[in-house]
């Protein structure tokens, strides 16, 4: 069975569909890691590189989108060629939400800076290295169409949301413990929202992953253990 | 991803169990029929169901056998003379095959409707009027003008007519004479229609009038119908079964057979991989 379409230039079509997401999520990753890099490293001037550079990931966007509608449109795709036409539309939006968080985060590092340096800021780092790795692998689980990649990375969604309690927890108490680091600690709660949004938009990539290879939805409920909503650090609910 | 099967049998008792349908109304049953022309065999052991009150669309490259069987669903294959049809095809449970059925009959309950349009050398009237005429359906001309109102609005042709029925039916454009020749069949009162690439000769506009026309019909008819427009199948059918070098490869719902396959043939000819 040849996997070719007979007409070839449907085949670049959707080809090109793979390729603008494999631009815009390598430029997702980039602008991830410079803004935790930028927030460690306390580099303004590496943040305000970041934050000039996500327009880049946007402008991709629209170009996918446009390119998604008209082979839509054109070319009227059926089974696994409308599902990864629709797969690409979805994605890059979870993309360019990646792109826009990370953004966020070099906005936030620049305040940060101005400040004395935070203690949890290393569990921001760790925190962020997991995720970054995550958009990684369901990226490169996307390009080869490789389910179980993506599912490995559906799976690590729940040691994000973990971590991201357990950061909320630890910049809590540091908050409580110097009343003077609210400012610079409620900047730093954003940033590992920030992280946690984009673990879970990793995860919701994998989920398009396995519908574009096997058409259905994964079976299983997604584990979600970020417990940050419900965490309380007054005494009398200890 | 869908799977490459390792056996034939395998994908046919998968097709089986697919085409054997769960619902209650089966209108027409077909179990392993072959169809031979002289020594070459058309078609392999379909096993097919065909729902009443639904449009079944047949698909498949050319040559894979779905308008022969179409041909089989009322007997029109009987007019060709090396055509020899074997296996079990029931009507509302009878077998139309058997000997005692009057094949005329057959083919006003299982009417048909061809690719090129085809009114008879008379006037419109005469042509809705021909089948209720011979098969002895009316007592009084009044009776016989009912029907052919009733049918020439059925198929959504009689304010374009009704004031020219003495005209000759040639002098139709070809999405009139196509909606002519759907009206000729619903004359006679069938309870399924056939219909083998009916808008192949048409426009873009009448062909969207027959499909519209089609989805009114099924509320009181069965429809089988053949095409080789994939959106056109996608359009107008609940079912849709995909044929390939005279084996039915996969019966499913529309949807389903549009959006996941589960044969990779089916997905390979329905996507423009091969065809």
């Amino acid at each position: 069975m040849n996997k070719d379409h007979i007409v070839k230039s449907f085949d670049e079509d959707l080809k090109k569909l793979d390729n603008f997401i494999a631009e815009m999520g390598g430029l997702a990753e980039v602008q991830l890691a410079d803004a935790v890099e930028a927030l460690i490293k306390r580099d303004t001037d590496l943040a305000d590189h970041v934050i000039s550079m996500d327009k880049k990931i946007d402008a991709i966007e629209e170009q996918l989108d446009e390119h998604a509608i008209n082979t839509l449109a054109l070319r009227q795709p059926m089974a696994d060629d409308l599902r990864v036409t629709i797969t690409a539309l979805r994605t890059a939006s979870l993309i360019e939400r990646i792109g826009d968080y990370a953004k966020n985060i070099a906005k936030r590092s620049v305040v940060l800076s101005q400040s004395p340096p935070l203690g949890p800021t290393k569990s921001v780092g760790r925190m962020a290295t997991l995720v970054q790795g995550m958009i990684k692998d369901v990226l490169d689980a996307y390009i080869a169409r490789d389910v179980n990649k993506a599912e490995a990375v559906r799976a690590r969604d729940a040691d994000a949301d973990l971590l991201h309690t357990s950061l909320f927890r630890e910049i809590l108490t540091y908050m409580m413990e110097d009343p003077r680091t609210i400012t610079s600690c409620t900047h730093l709660l954003f940033v590992g929202k920030n992280l946690e949004r984009i673990g879970d938009h990793a995860t919701n990539v994998a989920e398009n992953v396995y519908y574009l290879v096997t058409g259905e939805l994964p079976p299983d409920e997604r584990e979600k253990s970020d417990a940050s909503s419900f965490t309380s650090l007054d005494a009398d609910h200890e | 991803m869908t799977q490459t099967h390792a056996s034939l049998d395998t994908v046919r008792s998968q097709a089986v169990s697919h085409a054997r349908s769960t619902s209650t109304s089966v209108k027409i049953a077909s179990t392993g029929v072959n169809v031979f022309y002289g020594a070459k065999q058309a078609l392999f052991g379909v096993d097919l169901d065909i729902n009443a009150n639904e449009v079944t669309a047949l698909i498949g490259p050319s040559g894979c056998g779905k308008s022969t069987f179409l041909r089989s669903l009322n007997r029109m294959n009987d007019t060709i003379d090396i055509c020899r049809v074997e296996g079990e095809i029931l009507l509302d449970g009878t077998n139309i095959y058997d000997k005692s059925v009057d094949v005329v009959h057959l083919r006003a309950r299982v009417g048909m409707v061809f690719q090129k349009p085809n009114p008879f050398p008379k006037s419109i009237f005469d042509n809705v009027a021909y089948g209720p005429r011979i098969h002895g359906m009316t007592n009084s001309r009044s009776e016989l003008e009912g029907i052919v109102q009733t049918a020439l609005e059925k198929a959504g042709l009689w304010n374009e007519v009704k004031d020219r029925l003495d005209q000759p039916g040639t002098g139709l454009s070809g999405g009139q004479q196509q909606r002519l020749c759907i009206a000729r069949a619903v004359a006679v009162s069938p309870e399924v229609i056939l219909m083998d690439e009916p808008c192949s000769a048409l426009d873009p506009i009448a062909t969207a009038k027959v499909e519209e026309l089609i989805d009114e019909l099924r509320e009181n008819f069965t429809i089988v119908i053949v095409t080789h427009s994939m959106q056109q199948a996608a359009r107008v059918s609940q079912r849709t079964a995909f044929f390939h070098l005279g084996y039915l490869v996969e019966v499913d719902d529309t949807e389903q057979m549009f959006t996941n396959p589960k044969d990779e043939r089916t997905q390979g000819y329905i996507t423009g991989r091969f065809g």
